[in-house]
This record gives C-alpha cells, structure tokens and sequence, in this order.
C-alpha cells in the first residue's frame, strides 16, 4: 500500500472530466430534474412559531380539497428510542432526526416542519397546506447562546440533561454537553509567559449556501418496496436514514443518486425524504418535494452561531506555553453542534504544553444545524488565530515566523491526545512566508493578514468496482456522489495502474442496488478511500490479466508483467497481449476482467492550509475589499491540481463571505429576516480578485499516490486571515463576525 | 502494551489517571480490560470515538491493536 | 382553469406550448417543455441558475411569465452548442474546469454568452460584473473568470477558433 513513485502519466494532469460535456450542455440530471409520469407534488406545511406546543392539528377541511392524495403528521411517523447510533462519521440520534423531520408535541424553529401535502398539482398541495388548522400554544423562545445557558432559561427539552459535567446535574436544561481538553499545569505555563492576550469573539450561524434546493423523488409501490432519485452527499446513508425514520428496511429501497448541485456538508441529512417516500405510499403514486431556497435557508443547514474566550500566552523569545479557550456553539433545536470538532482543532496547529479547553453544545430555538466543511473548526479558528495575530505583534515577531516557531510537526502530540503522522504545515508556512504576495506593497488603508488551520481528515467505509469491456476500456463504479471532480480523479488512478487512457475509462456513481456500500462523500474522503479501493481493484486486475497472459503464453506467472497497458513476456519469447486482447478473449481465460475492493482504511493524512489576505477598508462606508488573496494547502498529492485548487478556492471564498457579509438575521421573536440570496449575501464574482493557490505535496504515506483530503481545510483560515488584515489596514481589532460595512464603521468611529 | 489515554471527562471513573498501559490485541479485548479494572466505563466509552495511533476508527471493536499502539477516546467528528 | 397558448421561437426554432398564467418561463421550460438545463436555485431573481437570453437580453427566467415571451426569441443552454461542436465558452469552461458540482453552469454559460455578444473583448472586471448577477458557490470563480476571457480570446482569434471547429 506504500509503493509510491514519481513520473505520472495521468496523476497530477489536468484531464476534461468525463461528467463536464452534460454540465455544460444542460443535460446533466439535478435531484429537481426527475419526474416519472402521473407523479403528484408535495408541500410541507411548517411552523410559523419558533416555540409552541402544537394543542391540535385538523386536517379535515385540506383532506377534502379537489387533487389533494395524501397528508401526514408527525403521527403518522414511529416513535424511535432515543439513543446516539454510533455511525460512521459520527453519532446521529434518530429521534431527534424524525423529530426535526415532522414535530410531534412541540415546534422548535420558524419553519420546523408540521405536516407534509401531496396532491396532483403543486398549487393544490400549497392550497391544502394553507388550509390544514394547527392550534399553537406559544411557549417563551430562546434565541441567544447567553439566555440559552442562563439557569431560569425556558428549556426546549424537558429530558435533556447536559452530558459531560463533573457531577450529573438534577435537572434539565439546554446544554447537551460540555467537553473538556486539558494538558499541562497552567498555573505554571501563565507564570512563564511574558505576553497574554485574551479575548471574545463571537459568529452568526451561516449557512452551507448551496445553489441547488434539497429535491426528491419517491416512488413507493404496493408491495412496500420504493425507489428514490435524490441529490446528497450519500445515497447509501439516506436509505439508511429515511428507513430508520420510516421503520421500513433498508433492503426495500433504491436509492438513486442525482448530480448534486453542491452539499458542503448541507447534504449528509435527511429532510425530504421520508416525507416523499411515505406520502407515495399514502397516495399509491410517485411523489416529488423539491424546497424552495426560503425553506433551505429556514429549516435546513446552517452552522452554529458561536461565542468563544480564548487567551494565549507566550515567552518573549516566542514560544506559546499557554493556553485557555472557553467556546460555546449553537446546535440549533436538538443536540449536536460541532463543539467536538471545535474544541479539538482550536488550537491543533500549535505544540503548547498547557492548555484547558471547555466546549458547550447548546440547544435553542433555531434550525438545527447540519455539518458544514470542516464543521466546527472555522469559527474556532477566527478566535484562535486572531490571537495569534495579536501576540506576534506584541512580540514583535512576524506572525508567520511565530507559526513556524510553534507550529506542530510528525511525532508531536496533538492537544486532543494522539500524535501527528507525516503532515505538511511547517512547509505551508514556508510557502506562503517565500510567497511574492507575503511581500508585495500595499497602500493606504490597505492591510495584509494570514492565518492558518487544520482539519482531520476521514477514510471510510468504501466499495469500488473496475471492469474491463471487450474493447479494452473500463468502467471505475463507485457509491459515493461527484460534487467536485471526484469522478475524474478515480479515473486518473485507475488509468494510471492500468496503462490506458484516462478517457477510455467511464468512472460512474452506482446506486444503492449496483454496488456495495458507501460511506458520505464527505470529510475529504472522496480521493483518498475510494481512490485505495480503485488503485487496489486495479492492481488486481492487473495480477489477474498477468496470469491470464502465461496460461495463454504457458510460461510461469513471473515470466509475464505489465507495462504500459499490455501484458508482456520479460524474455520476450511472446509479443504482448494487449487489455483489448485479453478483454475480448477473456471467456476463454476465465471469464469477464472485473475487480472489487471493499476497504474501511484509516491514514486519512490530516490537511494543513495557511492563507494570505490583503484588503482595503473605505473609511466612509466601512466597506472591505478583498485585493489579493493567496491559498497554500498541502494536498500530499493532487490528482488533478484544478479540482484541488477548485477547492481550496471554493473554500475560501466561502469564508469570506463568511467573514464579512453572511449571517442569519432574526426579528426579534426569533424569525429569519433574511431567508433568501438578496439579503442572505453570499461573494458575486465583482467582490472578489483572482484566488491565487500553491500546492505543497507532502505525500501521506497510507495512500498509493500520497492523497490527502483537500475538501474541507481551506475553509478554515480565512476569517481570522480577513480579521487580522482588516486590522492591519484600520487598527481595529474585529471581534465579531460578519464584518460588514455597519461593523467595520463602528469599530472605526470606536476612536 | 498498548497506551491508553483518557479524556477529562473520563477521569472520574479512572480516579484521575490521565493514561494506562493494557495489554490487549483488539479493541473488545481492551474494553473488557479497562471495565474490569474502572467499572462503568464501557458504557462511557461506547459512545465515544476511538482513534487508534491518531485514526478514528468507525466500528473498531474488532480492529487490531499492535504493542506500542497509542488509543485515543475522541468527540465523533462528521465531516462536511 | 383555461390555458394560455402560447408561440415563440426557441432556440431557433418556432415552437408553441400551453401554460397557466401564473407560471414563470422558468416552469413552462422545466415541466411543460421539459428544458431542465435551466435551473432553480432560488425563484426570486438572485442567483442567475435560471438564466435564458431573450430577445438577446440575458433576463433570469424565473421573473418573467410564460405568457410574456409570446412572439419572442428565447435561447437557453440547449442550443448553446451547434450539432457537431461546442460553442467556445464551452470548450473554455470544460478545459478550464470552471465549475465543480455544475448546477450554476448553464446559467454562467448564458449570461458569459449574453456578456461576449454585446462586448467581444472584456476586461477582467467587466467579466467580473458581467456575471455578478450569477452564484456559484463552489468555484469562487476564479476558474469561470478565467475561463470567459479565455473564450472571448478564443473567438476573436480565427486561428484558435478554426482549431475549435
Ligand atoms: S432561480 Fe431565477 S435567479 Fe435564482
Ligand atoms: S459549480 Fe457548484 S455552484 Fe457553481
């Protein structure tokens, strides 16, 4: 598993994917572009209250309007014990998840669903859902971390009682759990640093921001068996979800997977699914769900708000000794925030001996939120990094040189407990200090920040299929979703094995029913597991065709090897078999060349990105600009470099919008004000320059060509990156996310 | 012998050790060690993540432990 | 309810559907025509996914109604590129890797194309605003920018544009 070589026909090229002729000719089929004949529409009815007891839903006069086939509650929904599964990328508890899906005695968001329609139009289903009567009783809302956490506050759960507490608390309240990092003596590492600095920050929940809405199909025959076409970021997992919520079996449902319209985390939940998949049962036809971009913003997604105190401290010569962080994150109306992720990454980059981290998971009255790249680490990185900032001016050091002096390297052990493998942070460091950017220029009111994160990374549950046809071309299959060039990268390792051209292979995302399972395509995962799977089902095709060709040749398997997609004699006694030649003959050797591998691998090598940012701040408006910006990531190996530069291009600008103009906005009884694009700002391309990217390769050992996940770590930086050239080009310190123009003026006016 | 670290919100029930050697060649094998000397813990442990020489591992109760292996009991991490 | 009959020509051809009053170009495309190139990513005119020139105007179809383009020209991503080859800006987006996932794709490609017939060689910055009307949340644009000037350089150069044919 650890040969690696250098000199790559196809890994590292830029490749036309082999998905991009239907992308750009309209012809590539999204979760809203299915429909099957006779299907009806269904609507969800949804909750204009952030906090009531639903007293009594009435149905009678909806169920009797012209076109209307079916309708459900959450009664129609089992009861599901609560308790955490413990899946794959993380524990989900199921109750909780059929809950969000359809409330039961009580509604916990603006928008949390309370029934679903189906019917022969999509007028009559909304129609009908006006026309069903629920009696609210309003109950008091929380709507802030701080009142959330306050003793007296009203509590959204009457059974939840907070995990994690040195001693069980007596009674229940909205903090799920607390977690706790702590190393070190403290006292004696504050006592030792020349320089502290402590401070708040806080940040709005955001949102995933996908343009394609959550769609489904789902068609439920007589015989209880369904087939649903949905776009997400895992269609093995949203059978495993939608059945769980239903109680109906896994095995009597096809999920097949639609091109997804981007997920970013957004996408590895259920919302539609069992409400479609059921109302077709109810009715006896297919029925189709596809959200409005007013309910993605409203009841799906977005990521936690959060508050967080951190203080560092550090020796003259430059050396972090010290280090508190106090965080708590919004889960929205259930458990489940990504403070896990949070509390372990907010200070991964550096070696520091002494550390106490303290993590919240709060519960309040907003939309639950679902994972959002590299969920729960960008926030703490604009806390962490921005005192980061603030120390290595108070040292007088330069804050990429005070990065390297701390930066954690292989062997050191990380501040959640286990030891680095083989990483690449030190280096992008390097690049970016050496980087023209790092020295160019700049004007007035202009500032220059960086800052830097990590992320774990993940493997996974995964299985791949290579098959050769008789003309000699291959078919790569697996299950796992193409959101960002996946496809074309799994070719590119199976072409590179095989010796044939990339584009006489047809990489293709099998459905539930084609191949064996997949794990989400998420936590980076994509190249690295699946691309373990390919490159091992490859090679044993090619062992598989060597022994063909000397049963054929009748000389010993060594005689035979493969070089450059054919199989050849090493005495040269045989001119060589081509793939073509041993794929149309292959009945007589054995029959058909297929492979497939099923792996579970761990190594998935931890990301590492340093990013520069320069900007401009109009003191009059308090608009900031971002001029230049610069991506260093360490990829270990990159594919194909544009879908690897595509995300970590993708990824920062998420974070700039991030950090100066995205939030959820509420009234003040806790309804979104701004659910939809116009207020909602996500970056237009007139906000922003060129994204400049380095790719630093420092190979991760435990994978074939040296892969890394680069999905996610290049969201991390850049808030504090934006924050701290905000402050060099003002100096003001922002503390609060978004910047916008409001913040960025009061904090200048602040003089 | 493996290394087993646990997390402070473990250290309850290990009566403050931060850290232990076991001699164990699986994770189950592990998790029945640790209950019969700290008793409780395995139901803590059950919902935690368990990273083997700094992997989380999905499932791991059968996954192979080597002698200088280090475990970790870790928050579950969902990617994006 | 009575619908409307309604003829235009599509993409170079005179076609004629039926609709509801109330529905949008949008819809009549997607589930009376069965165009799905065209997409939804928002309905309220703020994301361009929906993007259709008419009458050589790039307008987002989710804002006019059906009814409305009635002896008008429409063109959408399905006749973006001729019978036996692509048009440039989709040879420059597919060489260029200018999207990811892909939904906002036919909606940048028709409002790049809408950009390159009114202003054959833009500036970086006009291409920029050209397409500020359009979201791609995957990209952060750098590869489309890129690969629209990369298109315009294509077709006002006769030697490159022979190549693409
Ligand atoms: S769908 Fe028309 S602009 Fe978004
Ligand atoms: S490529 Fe996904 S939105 Fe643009």
């Amino acid at each position: 598993m650890t040969t690696t070589r250098t000199g790559y026909k196809w890994v590292g090229t830029r490749p036309v994917r082999h998905d991009g002729l239907d992308k750009v000719t309209g012809r590539a089929r999204f979760g809203a572009d299915y429909a099957t004949a006779g299907m009806l529409h269904g609507v969800v009815l949804r909750s204009p209250h952030v906090h009531a007891r639903i007293l009594s839903i009435d149905l009678t006069e909806a169920a009797a309007m012209p076109g209307v086939k079916a309708i459900i509650t959450g009664a129609d929904l089992p009861d599901i014990p609560d308790e955490t599964g413990t899946g794959s990328e993380g524990g989900i508890n199921f109750r909780d998840l059929s809950r969000n899906i359809l409330a039961r005695d009580k509604v916990l968001y603006e928008g949390h669903p309370v029934a679903a329609v189906a019917a022969v139009t999509l007028r009559a289903a909304q129609r009908a859902a006006e026309a069903i009567e629920v009696d609210y009783e309003i109950l008091p809302a929380v709507l802030s971390l701080e009142e959330a956490m306050e003793d007296d506050a009203p509590v959204l759960h009457d059974d939840l009682f907070t995990l994690g507490l040195d001693s069980p608390p007596d009674r229940p309240s909205n903090i799920s759990r607390r977690r706790v990092i702590a190393r070190g003596d403290l006292d004696a590492g504050w006592e030792e640093a020349d320089v502290v600095v402590e401070r708040e920050y806080t940040t709005k929940a955001v949102h995933q921001g996908y343009i394609e809405p959550h769609a489904v199909v789902a068609e439920t025959g007589e015989d209880g068996r369904s087939t649903l076409w949905c776009s997400s970021q895992g269609h093995f997992a949203m059978r495993t979800y939608t059945t769980k919520v239903l109680g109906w079996e896994p095995g009597d449902m096809k999920v097949i997977p639609a091109e997804i319209g981007g997920g970013f985390g957004g996408k590895t939940t259920i919302y539609l699914e069992p409400l479609a998949a059921l109302l077709s049962r109810r009715a006896g036809r297919a029925v189709k769900m596809v959200m409005t971009r007013s309910e993605v913003f409203r009841a799906t997604g977005p990521t936690s708000g959060s508050v967080m105190r951190i203080k560092m401290g550090a020796r003259r010569d430059g050396k972090l000794v010290a280090a508190t962080a106090w965080m708590a994150y919004e889960a929205g109306a259930f458990p489940g925030s990504p403070i896990g992720p949070g509390v372990m990454t907010v200070l991964a980059c550096y070696d520091i001996p002494n550390v106490l981290i303290e993590g919240y998971d709060v519960v309040l009255n907003k939309p639950k939120v679902a994972a959002y790249r590299a969920p729960g680490a960008p926030m703490a990185a604009f806390a962490a990094e921005s005192v980061v900032d603030e120390l290595a001016e108070e040292l007088g050091i330069d804050p990429i040189e005070l990065r390297l002096r701390n930066a954690v390297t292989e062997g050191v052990r990380a501040v959640y407990g286990p030891k680095y493998r083989k990483i690449g942070f030190v280096e992008t460091l390097e690049e970016a200090r050496d980087h023209p950017h790092y020295s160019a220029p700049l004007g007035p009111w202009q500032g220059r920040g960086v800052a830097s994160g990590y992320w774990f990374n993940f493997g996974g549950e995964t299985t791949a299929t290579v098959s050769i046809n008789e003309d000699g071309t291959a078919v790569v299959m697996s299950g796992c979703p193409d959101i960002g060039g996946t496809r074309a990268a799994l070719a590119q390792m199976a072409a590179e094995e095989l010796g044939i051209d990339v584009h006489r292979i047809e990489p293709v995302v099998a459905d539930t029913h084609s191949i064996g399972y997949n794990d989400m395509t998420g936590g980076s995962r994509v190249a690295f597991a699946v691309g373990i799977a390919v490159v091992d089902a490859s090679r044993q095709l090619i062992e598989d065709m060597c022994s063909r060709a000397a049963l054929i040749w009748d000389v010993p398997r060594e005689e035979v090897e493969w070089v450059d997609g054919r199989a050849q004699s090493v005495t040269g006694a045989s001119a060589p078999l081509t793939l073509e030649e041993l794929a149309s003959g292959a009945g007589a050797t054995g029959g058909p060349l297929s492979a497939t591998v099923t792996v579970n691998p761990r190594g998935a090598g931890a990301g590492f990105s340093t990013q520069i940012c320069d900007v401009e701040v109009d003191p009059d408006t308090g608009l900031v600009t971002v001029l230049r910006y610069t991506v260093v990531q360490d990829a270990g190996r990159a594919i194909h470099p544009d879908y690897v530069e595509g995300q970590m291009q993708g990824g920062a600008v998420q974070g700039i919008g991030w950090a100066l103009n995205e939030e959820y906005i509420f009234d003040r009884n806790g309804v979104m004000e701004n659910p939809g694009f116009l207020d909602y700002r996500m970056p237009v391309a007139s906000d922003l320059p060129m994204i400049d990217t380095v790719i630093v390769e420092v190979p991760n050992p435990d994978h074939p060509y040296g892969v890394r996940g680069v999905g996610e770590t290049g969201i991390i930086p850049p808030m504090a990156a934006v924050a701290n050239a905000v402050y060099a080009a003002t100096g003001k310190r922002m503390q609060d996310l978004p910047m916008s123009p409001v913040r960025v003026l009061e904090a200048l006016s602040g003089d | 012998m493996a290394r087993v670290f646990f997390p402070t919100s473990l250290q309850q029930l290990t009566g403050g050790l931060e850290d232990c050697e076991v001699e164990a060649s699986t994770v189950r094998e592990l998790f029945a060690k640790l209950e019969d000397r700290f008793p409780g813990i395995r139901e803590q442990l059950a919902s935690a993540a368990v990273a083997i020489d700094g992997d989380v591992v999905p499932g791991a109760l059968l996954e192979r432990l080597d002698p200088d292996s280090e475990v970790h009991f870790l928050p579950a991490i969902s990617g994006g | 309810m009575s619908r409307t009959h309604v003829t235009c020509v599509l993409n170079g051809d005179e076609i004629d559907f039926l609709c509801n009053d109330y529905q949008t170009l949008l819809s009549a495309l997607r589930d009376e025509l069965g165009m799905i190139g065209t997409k939804e990513g928002c309905g309220t005119g703020d994301c361009g996914a929906c993007s259709v020139i008419l009458d050589g105007q790039l307008v987002c179809s989710c804002l006019v109604f059906a009814p409305e383009v009635e002896g008008r020209r429409v063109e959408t991503i399905e006749g973006l590129a001729e019978v036996d080859h692509l048009h440039p800006l989709q040879d420059s987006f597919l060489e260029g890797a200018a999207f990811q996932c892909g939904v906002c794709t036919p909606g940048f490609l028709m409002a790049a194309k809408a950009l390159l017939d009114r202003n054959p060689s833009p500036t970086e910055t006009e291409v920029r605003y050209g397409v500020a009307g359009n979201l791609c949340r995957c990209t952060g644009y750098d590869k489309i920018v890129r690969s629209i000037l990369d298109a315009a350089a294509r077709m006002s150069d006769p030697e490159r544009q022979k190549e693409a044919t």
